[in-house]
């Protein structure tokens, strides 16, 4: 699903974000990003989203060779992953439904079959009553189970999740940590960047711990 | 298909949602394009209607031919004759200098001539040409000045040319603006779509992390300009229309005191429609161009 050989990433200005990076992960995997702040689990992600581009080394997605992904062909590859951000990146200036809507009308998916799937992925993530609420209305939590809802809408094959945990309770950390594992179970891989060692510990999968850009086990 | 039209319905809602979200802003904009579009339609409007009473009078150009006092009124219908025959005139018709002189106490003029022992009119013949255009005009006038029982030639070609030659210049200075201004319209829809970009950042971003093609993101932008300069051009219509109503009062007395009624001419469905939609064409080029330029530059992943 992902492939990572001897990827380096340097930012101008000379910071070396990851250094000789190579990896694998299998369709179907559940994998644990770790790491202290700053270790290159953020960069790693964007790379595999191409929302960044390595400086040497291969990247394949899905198939697919990052560095000769034409500008054109971005959206269409994109529209196979799910991001969830830290930030959430949420659109404020409009309701819970279409923040969830956006992504399938990117797709030009429109009507009640949309419409289905938008209230199917809310209620996934527990949030079917709030759909008209504004985001900015929702508690931090449910902001970042929002975020989850439009990840998931256009039923990604690869999820990746830069932080989903940062910020929030341990309850709420835990509701999450288990929609990721029924995802899981219905085929979806997933890539979850954190530095709650205690939930890896809890839930067990594949851990890639990164130090000062480099895989230091995996 | 369906999906194509209900995405671009999308766009348009999403644009009109924009358009309207900062209502004094665009309400400004709209104002200085339509402004900007008034300029070189109202000069147009003044030309057209300049045609118009030119054209009134064109057509009723004359030539008028004073014979000389010894010509006999059968002398005078003989060269009438002979005129009428020429092919670059219309018609010809007599005055005997009896009948002139009852038109002139007719008129209440007649004062003039009673104290005077005879007739002091001439015969007159009016010649009416066939192409009233100023050059030709001239040659005419002059051709019959030569003629042996003319005294003399009395024709207003002077004004007729200045007239033309003001009105050729009237068009170049319609173009010229036009072109100009349409420019300015092309431009300040450019810098607005500019701006909502910028204030639109984070939506275009997050719809490009979550599959958006740039035609995608593009289009209600394109729709945007497309409504601003659609918007302009109404405002333009509305204040040239309004500018007609102000002068017609002034035109009518000004035509009241030449002794003749004037309507303005407004612009015809046609010059409307051309009106309209020159302004949401501009409107659209120039969020097109800055569209992908600003996209561009924003460096969106």
């Amino acid at each position: 699903m992902i492939e990572f050989d001897r990827v380096t990433k340097r930012y101008p200005g000379g910071h070396e974000a990851l250094t000789e990076v190579s990896l694998k992960i299998a369709q179907g995997e559940m994998v644990f990003l770790t790491g202290h702040s700053g270790a290159g689990k953020s960069t790693l992600l964007k790379l595999t989203a191409a929302i960044e581009r390595p400086t040497s080394g291969q990247i394949i997605v899905n198939g697919q060779n990052i560095s000769r992904l034409k500008r054109a062909a971005m959206p269409y590859f994109r529209r196979n992953i799910g991001l969830i951000f830290q930030d959430h990146k949420l659109l404020y200036d409009r309701s819970v439904f279409d923040n969830v809507l956006l992504p399938l009308h990117i797709q030009g998916l429109t009507g009640h079959d949309a419409a289905k799937r938008v209230r199917a992925a809310l209620d996934k993530v527990g949030l079917l009553k709030r759909e008209k609420a504004r985001p900015i209305t929702l508690s931090g939590g449910e902001q970042q189970r929002l975020c989850i809802a439009r990840a998931i809408v256009s039923r990604p094959a690869l999820v990746l999740a830069d932080e989903p945990m940062a910020n929030l309770d341990d309850a709420y950390a835990t509701d999450i940590m288990d929609m990721f594992r029924a995802f899981n179970q219905v085929g979806v891989t997933l890539v979850i960047s954190t530095h709650n060692l205690d939930l890896i510990r809890r839930y067990g999968g594949r851990m890639i711990a990164l130090d000062h850009g480099k895989v230091t086990s995996s | 298909m369906r999906a194509w039209l209900i995405q671009n319905l999308h766009s348009l809602r999403t644009a009109l949602d924009r358009l309207t979200a900062t209502p004094m802003a665009s309400l400004f904009t709209i104002l200085v394009i339509g402004v900007a579009l008034s300029l070189p339609t109202g000069l147009y409007l003044l030309l057209a209607n300049l045609q118009k009473i030119s054209g009134v009078v064109n057509t009723e150009t004359e030539i008028s031919l004073f014979l000389k006092l010894d010509t006999s009124p059968e002398q005078a219908r003989t060269l009438s004759n002979t005129l009428q025959k020429r092919p670059d005139i219309r018609a010809v018709r007599f005055i005997d200098r009896e009948e002139g002189l009852r038109q002139l106490q007719a008129n209440g003029l007649g004062d003039i001539t009673a104290g005077l022992p005879g007739n002091p009119l001439p015969h007159t013949l009016v010649v009416t040409p066939r192409a009233p255009d100023a050059a030709g005009l001239e040659s005419l006038a002059a051709e019959l000045a030569k003629l042996q029982q003319v005294d003399r030639v009395h024709m207003d070609a002077e004004w007729a040319r200045r007239l033309s030659a003001l009105m050729g210049l009237g068009r170049d200075l319609v173009a010229m603006l036009a072109v100009l201004l349409g420019l300015a319209l092309a431009a300040i829809t450019g810098n607005t779509i500019r701006l909502q970009i910028y204030a639109q950042r984070d939506e275009i971003e997050v719809a490009r992390l979550i599959g958006a093609t740039d035609r995608f993101i593009r289009r209600s932008f394109l729709y945007f300009g497309a409504i601003q300069g659609l918007s302009g051009g109404i405002a333009a219509w509305l204040l040239i229309s309004l500018a007609a109503l102000l002068v017609q009062d002034s035109v009518s007395q000004l035509a009241a005191s030449y002794g003749t009624s004037f309507l303005i001419a407004g612009l015809t469905w046609q010059e409307s429609g051309i009106l309209l939609a020159t302004s949401t064409l501009l409107g659209l080029l120039g969020a097109y161009l800055a569209v992908g330029h600003t996209l561009r530059s924003l460096n969106i992943p």
